[in-house]
């Protein structure tokens, strides 16, 4: 009786365990062959020798590392990236999370909201590019703004910095990434119960105490959430960083696509890895101060 | 990357339009009688239309030289499918070396092809099949234009043009039976201008780095050909003299990124471009009045109304010059068989007036001058390659009016933009150093 009770169990776990995998398998799958492998390519390249014509040779050599990680030039566009995300996440979670709070507390109507919210994500239509290169007649040394500044006089001579520069590197990052801040926030921001912002309200907080003490630490999965998206895609771009700034700055990823483009394969793959790894520990620290697990099943 | 694209999106575009009548049947006549009768003296085969209509050839390469109504042209004239892809120079060249089977025909500029032929991707081309190879210019066949030597510095399409056999891989000094590519098109290259905000006619390229124009120059930001132009500016005043340009040391790569980046901290340079597309507009937009450029992109600036010359960089005391550049179509080495046979006639094709002509309306050169000269009329001839005040209205590829009655190109003729180019677009054996260097330039 006993015995045949473990086998029907044991069965039961086994059939437990195919289901689990049949339900990871799609994952494998796609994760497998278009992430997994063309990565082991990357590092097995990192690490070859190359005769400078874009022929390699499978070794275990080291001096594609060496050289970047002496290089105070890794240092400097780690710098420049760096700086752009940080400006960048800065402003598009600020403004995510007023969007999103307004969202949820501010729009009583919960459809009114939901289809406000959907109105957010119509820039989305259109690609990045577009995006992008409209600020150009917005922002040029001719364009609308500098125009209609000249125009009503506050300013005698176009202001230059409007355009290729830091600043409209920035404007056009955050135009196209605080849609990825506004999603999780909304998300999280929606489950949280009303009933506890009454009462604090009742208890006698302000709405700056209940903004800090309630929401802000509720919000913080997607908050969390947001700021992997938004690090993570400017720190691997360098198209923005290239037509916006007019050429003037560069990026990690655009220093090693050029070395794509005189075929040392090897030193871009070896920054590639570099740059991976240095995002997955901006990702762990961003991790660390949230779980997002916990959260997200709350 | 997708911007490189663009380059010549215009001309594409409106690729629907129909050539002159007169062209056509022209070319039409010309390649009939090239695939019917053939060539009996040299044995050509004779590809019959039923065994190569299923044939489709993939020409890639840059959009400024592989260009789409060129294409359609060729697949109309000659019964197979030629379809053409757009890549940029570093895409471009990356795809012929890892992926060489997803290429039939490969855009080669010289650097490309001693590349390419090193890595074995490419097949050495009989020059006994290309019909008017006894008609190429001595550019390519002896290295000089009107008993003028063409400079080598950088990589001068001479230098990479031909090959001991068909399977070698190091270039051959001198005419042999194998070549690496076709060359098909080529041109000068040197600044553009706002005729009108600068007030005197450019003859030097020092003028790009004149601190009158602080903030309103721009220089191309394509490391290998960028530096080339630096260096132009840097020799034309008097700062430096480089052994060769094309293919500097590391001293002079490091003089050179230093006196960049020197310029850039004084705000110098507006922007940088990378694209044909991008040099038009920072220059229509008034961002700059004066940047590294190419010849249609001064076209395209003004048929916008917006003045724009292109400076005539005649060579004087051995400085200024243009910077020339010279794109030719390789045979990969996986074509055998009745593709390869449709691969030469596509080759003659090119070769036999049409594109000649295609391209000189939006100011390149053919290396066969005396077939194009067929397909242009003699205004346009007279306006493109002699240099003379154009009798009629200039039109562009589509019959687009460009330029008034009486204009003169900038430059001049043939003869004089070509015999004064003082480099050629390469890839110098300090590369890796020198787009690291690039690297701090545009960071700094």
């Amino acid at each position: 009786m006993a015995q045949s009770a473990a086998v029907a169990t044991a069965r039961a776990n086994r059939r437990g365990e195919a289901f689990s995998w049949a339900c990871i398998a799609p994952l494998v799958l796609v994760l497998g062959p278009f992430f997994l492998a063309p990565l082991l390519a990357v590092i097995a390249a990192s690490v070859f020798q190359t005769d400078g014509f874009g022929g390699m040779t499978p070794a275990f050599d080291l001096s594609s590392y060496r050289e970047i990680l002496t290089s105070g030039l890794t240092f400097n566009l780690y710098w420049e990236t760096v700086k752009f995300t940080v400006l960048t996440w800065f402003f598009s979670l600020v403004i995510g999370f007023f969007v999103a709070y307004f969202l949820v507390f501010h729009v009583r109507n919960r459809l009114l909201g939901l289809g406000l919210f959907l109105l957010c994500t119509i820039p989305f239509w259109t690609s990045n590019i577009i995006r992008m290169i409209s600020w150009i007649p917005l922002l040029g040394k001719q364009g609308l703004i500098n125009t209609a500044l000249l125009e009503t006089g506050l300013i005698h001579e176009p202001l230059e910095f409007l355009l290729f520069s830091s600043f409209a590197v920035v404007v056009a990052y955050v135009h196209q990434l605080t849609i990825f801040m506004i999603v999780p926030i909304f998300n999280s921001m929606g489950r949280i119960d009303k009933a506890l912002v009454e009462a604090a309200v009742d208890a006698g907080a302000s709405r700056f105490d209940v903004m800090r003490l309630i929401i802000l630490p509720l919000s913080k999965s997607g908050i969390a959430l947001g700021s992997i998206f938004v690090v993570s895609i400017v720190m691997g771009d360098f198209f923005v960083v290239k037509v916006m700034s007019g050429g003037g700055s560069a990026s990690v990823v655009g220093a090693f696509y050029e070395d794509v483009g005189v075929l040392q394969y090897p030193k871009a793959a070896a920054s590639a890895v570099l740059l991976t790894v240095v995002l997955m520990v901006a990702v762990a620290l961003i991790l660390r101060t949230v779980d997002i697990r916990k959260e997200i099943t709350r | 990357m997708t911007n490189d694209d663009t380059g010549m999106t215009k001309i594409s575009k409106s690729g629907a339009k129909r050539p002159s009548r007169r062209s056509l049947l022209k070319g039409a006549a010309a390649v009939a009688g090239a695939a019917v009768v053939g060539d009996p003296i040299r044995g050509f085969p004779t590809v019959w239309a039923q065994d190569i209509k299923d044939i489709e050839l993939r020409h890639i390469g840059v959009s400024y030289s592989v260009v789409q109504p060129i294409g359609v042209q060729a697949s109309k004239d000659l019964g197979f499918k030629v379809s053409m892809q757009n890549l940029d120079t570093s895409a471009a060249i990356n795809r012929f070396i890892t992926q060489p089977n997803t290429v039939d025909i490969a855009d080669l500029e010289g650097w490309q092809a001693k590349l390419a032929a090193k890595r074995g991707v490419i097949q050495g081309i009989e020059t006994k099949k290309i019909k008017e190879f006894d008609n190429f210019l001595p550019i390519f066949t002896k290295g000089e234009l009107d008993g003028h030597k063409i400079p080598r510095q950088g990589i001068s399409p001479y230098q990479a043009l031909y090959l001991a056999s068909k399977d070698a891989t190091e270039l051959h000094d001198g005419v042999s039976d194998w070549m690496t590519n076709v060359p098909q098109v080529y041109n000068a290259d040197s600044l553009g201008y706002r005729p009108d905000l600068i007030g005197h006619p450019v003859t030097e390229w020092k003028e790009l780095i004149n601190p009158k124009y602080k903030g309103k120059a721009a220089i191309l930001d394509v490391p290998a050909i960028g530096i080339m132009d630096a260096a132009l500016c840097f020799e034309s005043a008097d700062l430096i003299k480089y052994g060769d340009k094309g293919n500097m040391t590391k001293p002079e790569i490091d003089f050179t990124i230093n006196k960049l980046i020197e310029l850039k901290k004084d705000g110098q340079f507006r922007a940088t471009w990378t694209t044909f597309e991008q040099s038009v507009s920072l220059m229509a937009a008034g961002e700059v009045i004066i940047q590294s450029m190419w010849s249609p992109a001064v076209a395209a600036v003004r048929v916008k109304q917006i003045p724009c010359s292109y400076a005539a960089m005649n060579i004087k005391d051995g400085k200024e010059g243009y910077r020339g550049w010279c794109n030719g179509m390789g045979l990969m080495r996986h074509l055998t068989g009745k593709k390869l046979d449709a691969a030469y006639e596509y080759l003659n094709w090119y070769l036999s007036g049409w594109q000649g002509a295609f391209v000189s309306r939006y100011g390149y050169y053919s290396p066969v001058p005396s077939t194009a000269k067929k397909f242009m009329t003699d205004a346009e001839w007279q306006y493109w390659y002699e240099g003379k005040p154009s009798p009629e209205i200039v039109k562009d590829p589509f019959g687009q009016p460009m330029e008034p009655v009486g204009t003169k190109r900038d430059g001049g003729s043939f003869i004089e933009r070509v015999t004064n180019i003082s480099c050629w677009n390469t890839l110098m054996d300090e590369s890796a150093y020198m787009n690291k260097r690039w690297n701090d330039f545009k960071v700094a």
